[in-house]
């Protein structure tokens, strides 16, 4: 053993030691185990000295094959967990790759750290090889972030960078540290206080306007609760179910918000927007008071934002002020944490019923094209049937709990979602504020790393994963039991329907080539098949499953599938092109595709 | 609607670029801006001028103190504020167009600075208004080169003998750090 467990409590006494050393005591003391990366010569000396850790089991490091997906990786593994999670990189072009990693976790709230090497400090500013301003490239797009060219500052600057990556909204948090510095030895400590004086991370003065939240829902008679990632972020999905049970209140989701109430719960009306069912969308567009929870009204939730909810009162409970009043002005703003205001809401509420309020939605569902694909007979392969036949299959086998799903982003993203019943709040990890293809493998292997016994499935467009497929690698390098679905489609699928909507069919730059998935996969080493007709899903969903290890699936799924319902851009959230379907002889419906 | 703000913030390295690139980012139109030191040691003082709505206003404010080095945010009514700049005009004047110019300069309070055979160097210092209305007159003559600090604001002391009507805004509205 190098290290004497002691070492790692925060009120460890101050020792001297290198500036590549303060970086893992840091990240050992503030609980991190894992580390995604991938090594360059800037950040050398911290990884020579990374060995020692990884000795004594300490932390273990993730070669990655791209460092854009070593950001995924610590996002998946933040979002599965709830705590932070750790990437590094060498200067440059290392630096550069994680940019779009950084602003997928800035979009969406993810907590991450992220440890650049930079060029030793006499060079800085030189155009040094392998040189890049990479603290003032992710300014725009991360929470905060650090250039240190002092080892002395270092200790401080690691203690501020979880700090903030953490507390309050969370978010990335970059920290470049110069060669240098990891070179030099200096004293560490971490019993430090945290003194930001312009970071305030949980404001604290909602009282009053608790009281005024809670009169505007016990009065309201058609009461609409939208429910975003903030719900998750504060772990209070308890507190939003007795609320809505208490009062009846329905509740529609964002799409990060996926799973804040078990999507099988009679007053769940699943996600709204964009791609949410119309009896969602247009039960925002009938509530006499939308009660928004932990979201901040983004394009694709609101539509056109002038005929958003323009009948209701709307409630905003939110962390973040900024959010407030930014796309939609609330008639009662409670800014502070939802851990706190949504307890402090609980006993305010009164017990209600909303007979016919409830009845109205439920004639609204009904009116709606049925979603229960799996009792249709099928003679094509089509990607709803699929989404729900890897569910039922999965959690056949598994408890739902137990079940994490990643995606990528597309058309299969927004049918993971519409057909996918999700049970609890953080199952889904998606880009849903940036919309970055790529990210569902990566997402899906750190959250697999974070949580060794979980079922991890990475759901991927044919396009999407083309973009981070080297991670295959580090897969079989991990070890790592993740099952993978591409729903192939030949196209770049969301791009292509909408070139079919809005630009009269002509597929400039969607048709994709894809390379045998079940060679390539051999070719790593990783068991797959190849799914072409309806009746071959659920062995293949149980053979992935039942398969210690990774598994892959080509799902070969029928070509132009449109994602319905849909708002086009500019429409209002009820002026939605409905799924289409056929009415059979006997008078039911089912969806045409 | 113009909209004065202040800004304090911390003195690290890249922290001007910080406020600047999010105005930028976040498409807020800045008319002016102007950085110094602030009575606190380590703590720097930013002016800057806004146009917008008060939606625009509450959203500067709230987007600027979430940054980590901005330790407090005021917006000010005009009414309540001391507002100065000050500004650089060299004008090419000869022998025979310097009184006029001197009339001009002695009017406005100004100062002439350097003076040369062929050129003035004014220096004025007030309202911008003040200086907009000089800098018009001289343009008559030759306007050779001209720099301007932008406005600086401080509010007036408690209102000076005014009764306040109780209808009135306060004349600063303060933002402690409350970024998340």
């Amino acid at each position: 053993m190098h290290f004497s467990p002691d070492r790692f409590r925060t009120t460890a006494p101050p020792r001297r030691i290198t500036g590549s050393e303060m970086i893992w005591d840091a990240c050992v003391t503030e609980g991190v185990s894992i580390l995604f990366g991938h090594p360059g010569g800037a950040i050398l000396p911290a990884y020579d000295a990374l060995a020692m850790y990884e000795a004594d089991g300490l932390l273990h490091h993730v070669l990655v094959r791209h460092e854009q997906c070593a950001a995924h990786m610590a996002d998946g593994y933040a979002r599965s967990t709830g705590e932070v999670g750790v990437c590094v990189a060498t200067s440059g072009p290392g630096a550069t790759n994680l940019v779009t990693g950084i602003a997928t976790a800035q979009m969406d709230s993810v907590p991450i750290v992220c440890i650049t090497g930079q060029v030793p400090s006499p060079l800085l500013g030189t155009d040094a090889f392998q040189e890049a301003d990479i603290v003032g490239v992710t300014q725009p797009v991360c929470k905060h972030n650090y250039l240190v060219t002092d080892v002395a500052d270092l200790p401080m600057v690691m203690k501020e960078a979880f700090y903030i990556a953490r507390e309050g909204r969370p978010g990335p948090v970059l920290v470049d540290v110069c060669k240098d510095v990891q070179i030099a030895e200096g004293e560490f400590r971490y019993d430090m206080e945290v003194k930001l004086p312009g970071f305030d991370p949980y404001p604290a003065s909602w009282q009053d306007a608790l009281a005024q939240a809670a009169d505007l829902i016990n009065t309201a008679e058609a009461p609409l609760i939208m429910a975003g990632h903030g719900i998750h972020l504060a772990g209070v999905s308890d507190v939003l179910l007795r609320i809505v049970e208490k009062a009846e209140i329905p509740v529609v989701t964002t799409l990060l918000g996926t799973g804040n109430i078990t999507e099988t719960h009679p007053l769940s009306l699943g996600m709204g927007g964009m791609h949410g069912e119309a009896y969602a969308n247009e039960a925002v567009q009938a509530c006499d008071v939308l009660i928004a929870l932990g979201m901040r009204f983004d394009d694709r939730i609101t539509g056109r934002l002038d005929r958003f909810a323009k009948q209701a009162s709307v409630v905003h409970f939110e962390l973040d002020k900024a959010e407030v009043g930014k796309n939609v002005q609330p008639d009662v703003a409670v800014v502070g944490d939802l851990a706190k205001t949504l307890p402090a809401l609980e006993p305010l509420i009164h017990p209600n019923t909303h007979a016919e309020w409830l009845a109205s939605l439920t004639d609204r569902k009904l009116s709606s094209a049925g979603k229960d694909i799996l009792t249709f007979e099928l003679d094509e392969l089509v990607p709803p049937f699929v989404m729900r036949q890897i569910w039922s299959e999965t959690t056949n086998l598994r408890d739902p709990g137990d079940v994490l799903v990643a995606t990528d982003v597309g058309q299969h993203q927004m049918w993971e979602s519409q057909y996918f019943v999700h049970e609890r709040a953080g199952q889904l990890l998606t880009s849903g504020g940036l919309g970055t293809m790529g990210y569902g493998v990566p997402a899906a292997m750190g959250a697999q790393m974070a949580c060794p016994d979980k079922l991890v499935w990475a759901i991927v467009g044919d396009g999407g994963f083309q973009m981070t497929m080297q991670e295959l690698a580090t897969i079989q390098q991990e070890k790592l039991p993740v099952k993978i679905a591409i729903i192939n489609n030949g196209f770049l699928g969301m791009v292509r329907q909408w070139q079919q909507i809005f630009y009269d069919k002509r597929y400039v730059g969607t048709p994709v080539l894809s390379p045998d998935y079940v060679m390539l996969a051999a070719a790593y080493g990783i068991p797959a098949c190849k799914v072409e007709e309806p009746g071959q899903v659920a062995e293949a969903v149980r053979a992935a499953n039942t398969t210690d290890g990774p598994y892959l699936i080509d799902f070969q799924v029928k070509e132009e599938v449109n994602v319905y319902p849909m708002v086009a851009p500019g429409a209002a959230v009820d002026e939605l092109i409905r799924r289409p379907h056929i009415m059979q002889d006997h008078g039911g419906v089912v969806p045409a595709f | 609607m113009k909209h004065i703000l202040a800004a304090w913030m911390r003195d690290r390295p890249g922290v001007l670029n910080r406020v600047t690139g999010l105005l930028s980012r976040r498409n807020f139109n800045i008319d002016s801006l102007q950085v110094s030191a602030s009575e606190e040691p380590g703590i720097s003082r930013m002016t800057f001028e806004v146009s917008g709505d008060d939606r625009t206003l509450e959203q500067v404010r709230s987007q600027l103190i979430k940054l980590v080095d901005v330790t407090r945010v005021e917006s000010f009514v005009q009414e309540a504020i001391v507002k100065r700049e000050l500004a650089l005009v060299r004008v090419a004047v000869g022998p025979e167009e310097r009184r006029q110019v001197l009339d001009l300069i002695q009017v406005f309070e100004a100062t002439v600075e350097d003076i040369s055979r062929t050129n003035m160097l004014i220096q004025i210092v007030g309202r911008e208004e003040k200086i907009d209305s000089l800098i018009g007159l001289l343009r008559d003559y030759h306007l050779l080169e001209m720099v301007r600090t932008g406005p600086v604001a401080i509010v007036r002391s408690a209102v000076a003998n005014v009764e306040p009507e109780p209808a009135l805004e306060p004349a600063r509205d303060t933002w402690q750090g409350g970024g998340v």
